[in-house]
């Protein structure tokens, strides 16, 4: 176990997280106008729409409460349709990395530029929502300018996780049960659009386990500036499971690929 | 000089054997054959040569060094054009080399320098900003190979070559490897094209079900088990005890396929003069030069692309 879980990493991997990122080059007006859509259609429907009937929240309008948080789930779903449908891609039908593991690079270091370009995703998306909010006046606080590092952190984590579904489950029809089963129920019981509080004790402790809680956590706490002890917490916890997710998801993925 | 080394090669997959405990060596600057039909372990060897696969059993060595162990010193000395095309679809031409390029580490401007170099010599330069879908085959098979090329490779592997191609663009990708031969670099391919191992193999394996069979250089192993010439007796499967019997001292071996009757002469002309006097005459006869298929049929018992 230890032996299959050591990596063979080098600085190469940053030149498979840039042949990403030349690529993405030629597509980003659409691919990013496209992913921040949605979220828009969310706080526009729910916050101006559904919050008219909500009333406040802790003390917060219903946009206010879910804007910070639309930043920690399009920043998991930018991750995971990544890390699944994309890396799934390369892998299986544009023969990317059996390409790139014929040259010096390692299939590791493949499977970890997948992962850093998946939380690049993260971070990207993410912090155009956060600057959207920032230009409809919902940013309360400068604590907000670290919400980046958060969505870096657990575009690492979704990413890891999205691939250990890849090498768990090798076929692109599972990927709807990986979104239906996982990241679904994430995205609706992690406090993005009502508090836990209210929720009995076993869903609060469920809670805990999901990732996205922690995320939205973080980026509500720093976006509203009300920070405190418990946020460093939920962000060792995103840095522990995603330090955790990683090694896992290299190993499965040269299990699959390397025969 | 050997380059490659293989002693006693193994690789299973999943309990399956694919590759049966092979030894063969590569010398420097030869184009070395792996001939055989689908099947046989010719891209299990390769793949294991090029640090895909890793070895399940036996000894490898490739320019000096253990592939187990330094696979990546090895993969930098070397260019792979595998059998699947896997040029990158979400990059153009020209990007497609320099991107590859980043991989050995090479720097930006001599990676372009290099990348225009081969399009250039693979008459691919006013495709450089196209994308690779938009590519025929031959054109893709072509700027695979100037991939291959980029880092400036010691031994070029090529699984396959010219599979699918029209005829037109297997003899273009052709007249390019026997120039990359002529100039001095290493070549092993695999391919179950018997005229691709003739016309450019120096030496080659023979292989099926994961054994060598033989090896050597065309001619030679052509001239070992056949002889020059084969004689094609149509339909003479049956009456093969009587004519082998008739004109034993003619003939020095034969093989039957299907319900046809392949014979070895010694003197093809004579032979079929001789057939063409029996009063009993065959659905047709077909003198012509041996060549690497019938050493593989007699060798097998069955064609290459059965």
């Amino acid at each position: 176990m230890i032996r299959t879980l050591q990596m063979d990493i080098s600085p190469r991997v940053f030149k498979v997280f840039r042949r990403h990122l030349t690529v993405y080059r030629r597509n980003w007006k659409v691919s990013l106008s496209f992913n921040f859509f949605e979220p828009l259609l969310y706080l526009a429907a729910l916050g101006y729409g559904l919050g008219v009937y909500v009333q406040s929240i802790e003390g917060l309008t219903y946009i206010q409460f879910i804007a910070p948080a639309l930043i920690a789930s399009s920043a998991m779903f930018s991750s995971a349709y990544e890390c699944t449908y994309g890396t799934f891609i390369r892998m299986e039908f544009q023969k990317t990395f059996q390409a790139m593991v014929a040259t010096p690079v390692s299939m590791d270091e493949v499977s970890l530029g997948e992962i850093l370009w998946g939380s690049f995703k993260s971070f990207l998306y993410g912090s155009v929502i956060l600057f959207v909010i920032f230009v409809l006046g919902l940013v309360a606080s400068p604590w907000a300018l670290l919400v980046p590092v958060v969505l870096l952190i657990s575009g690492l984590l979704f990413a890891a996780l999205s691939m250990i579904w890849i090498g768990l489950v090798p076929n692109i029809d599972s990927f709807n049960y990986y979104f239906s089963l996982v990241i679904t129920p994430l995205f609706l019981f992690s406090g993005v659009f009502f508090p836990l509080s209210g929720l009995p004790a076993i869903v609060q402790t469920l809670a805990w386990a999901s990732p996205l809680f922690h995320v939205v956590n973080l980026t509500r706490g720093l976006v509203l500036g009300d920070v405190g002890m418990n946020l460093v917490w939920d962000f060792v916890w995103l840095v522990v499971v995603a330090a955790i997710l990683i090694p896992i998801a290299i190993h499965l993925m040269r299990r699959l690929v390397i025969r | 000089m050997e380059v490659i080394t293989a002693r006693n090669l193994v690789k299973d997959y999943n309990g399956f054997r694919a590759v049966n405990g092979i030894s063969f060596s590569v010398h420097r600057q030869e184009c070395f054959g792996i001939l055989g039909p689908n099947g046989a372990g010719k891209t299990s060897t390769v793949r294991m040569v090029f640090g895909f696969s890793p070895i399940t059993a036996g000894e490898l060595n490739v320019l000096g060094r253990d592939v187990t162990r330094h696979a990546r010193e090895i993969k930098a000395r070397l260019g792979i054009v595998p059998q699947e095309n896997n040029l990158d679809p979400d990059l153009k031409v020209l990007q497609n080399l320099l991107v590859y390029a980043s991989f050995f580490n090479i720097p930006e401007r001599e990676a372009r320098e290099r990348a225009l170099e081969q399009l250039e010599f693979f008459g691919l330069s006013d495709k450089r900003d196209a994308m690779v879908d938009h590519l025929s085959g031959g054109m893709k098979r072509r700027l695979t190979i100037a991939r291959a090329l980029i880092n400036d490779p010691e031994i070029i592997i090529l699984d396959e070559p010219t599979t699918g191609l029209d005829p037109q663009a297997r003899h273009t990708v052709w007249q390019r490897l026997r120039q990359l031969r002529n100039r001095g670099v290493t070549l092993i391919m695999t391919t179950h094209y018997l005229e691709e191992a003739a016309q450019l193999c120096d030496r080659l394996i023979i292989m099926d079900h994961g054994d060598i069979l033989d090896e050597g250089a065309p001619g030679p192993l052509v001239e070992r088990h056949v002889g020059a010439e084969v004689l094609e007796v149509g339909q003479g499967a049956a009456a093969a005890d009587t004519l082998l019997k008739q004109f034993h001292k003619q003939i020095r071996g034969h093989l039957v396929v299907g319900d046809n009757l392949t014979l070895y002469p010694l003197n093809g002309r004579e032979l079929l003069a001789r057939l063409q006097d029996l009063p009993h005459q065959f659905d047709h006869y077909l003198l012509r030069p041996a060549t690497l298929e019938d050493v593989f049929l007699k060798l097998t018992g069955r064609g290459l692309t059965e």
